[in-house]
């Protein structure tokens, strides 16, 4: 395929795992030290196996929450009828050991040379695979600005709050809460639509690239929204997922 | 499982066709609409994988794995490159 260097299998790595970061109460972020992982781009997925006592596997993909040249790392957030998700979330600690396979996909993917200027726009862990491209713009000392639209259903359910409190030079966050705000919370409230996406997000004329990724309800309306902006459908990257509900 | 698309199943379509077919485009046999592979629907509530034309929803690809191999459909597509 295009954009593919070498075809290869997909092999699984033995996995461990080095940190992990409580983000919020119902998501963390796991740091692996996997030898012999071949690298990712900014927003590629990987894919996850945990193989029970009795020899059961479950196997999900997540986004890949880091930067290329960092430790790879996901964030998970937990499904209460999941089966691989309240393991990863509740009972895993540093040093147990999983197996990964990566990195997948080729179309959600920024690199510098993509240009922007980038407009990401998250829905509730929509917002991991954004986090690696704004991690990598800053790493890869990008001058493309970048804007994030984040829509979380509550404060305490933002991911990366820390990190995305204190934004790169060139990076603008934009938080909207859809449930409940906190007492004299100053920023947006309800859902992205057409003019939140207008008020926050960088006219069409500027050229600007857009990755979305969220439910897919989420989604459909904000890739509505941008092209009714005049963005064009080929620079709006969207990922649905439908696992973790709505935001 | 609520529906996703072609992104989630990176991994299994590596699977099948030994390369990454996410950028891949397919050909809707149904209303002919040319789309990447991430951009189609997927459904996986069923015992397998059901993938769904963005435009038009036809079934475009069926995969289940079973005992270690998996059984894929593509008569939904008239093309896939």
């Amino acid at each position: 395929m295009e954009g593919t260097a070498v075809q290869r299998r997909l092999t699984w790595l033995a996995a461990t795992v080095a940190e992990v970061t409580e983000e919020t109460p119902r998501a963390r972020t796991l740091s692996l030290a996997a030898p012999g992982w071949p690298g990712h781009r900014a927003g590629q997925h990987l894919e996850v196996r945990l193989t029970a006592e009795d020899g059961y596997q479950a196997s999900r993909e997540y986004s890949i929450a880091s930067a290329p040249g960092e430790p790879v790392a996901i964030t998970v957030e937990r499904l209460d009828d999941g089966e691989v998700s309240p393991y990863l979330t509740g009972e895993i600690r540093v040093g147990d050991e999983l197996e990964v396979r990566g990195p997948i996909g080729g179309y959600f993917v920024w690199e510098p040379a993509d240009g922007g200027p980038l407009m990401l726009i998250a829905g509730g862990s929509g917002v991991v695979p954004l986090r690696a491209i704004l991690r990598h713009r800053q790493r890869s000392g990008s001058a493309v600005p970048a804007r994030l639209l984040y829509s979380s259903r509550t404060v305490d359910d933002v991911i990366y709050a820390a990190e995305l409190g204190q934004p790169s030079a060139g990076q603008e966050v934009t938080l909207t809460l859809t449930r409940q705000q906190p007492p004299g919370w100053s920023g947006r409230r309800g859902r992205v639509d057409g003019a939140m996406l207008r008020e926050t997000g960088w006219p069409a004329a500027d050229g600007p690239i857009a990755y979305v990724c969220g439910p897919t309800s989420f989604v459909e309306t904000v890739a509505a929204g941008l092209t009714g902006l005049g963005y064009p459908a080929e620079r709006v990257k969207t990922e649905r997922f439908g696992a973790t509900g709505g935001p | 499982m609520e529906d996703v698309d072609g992104n989630a199943i990176g991994g299994l379509l590596h699977d099948v066709f030994g390369a990454d077919m996410t950028m891949a485009t397919g050909v809707c046999r149904t209303c002919a609409t040319a789309s990447l592979v991430a951009e189609f629907a997927v459904y996986r509530r069923a015992p397998g994988v059901v993938v769904r034309c963005p435009a038009c929803s036809s079934v475009s690809m069926v995969m289940v794995r079973k005992r270690g191999m998996t059984c894929t459909d593509l008569t939904g597509l008239s093309d896939l490159r």
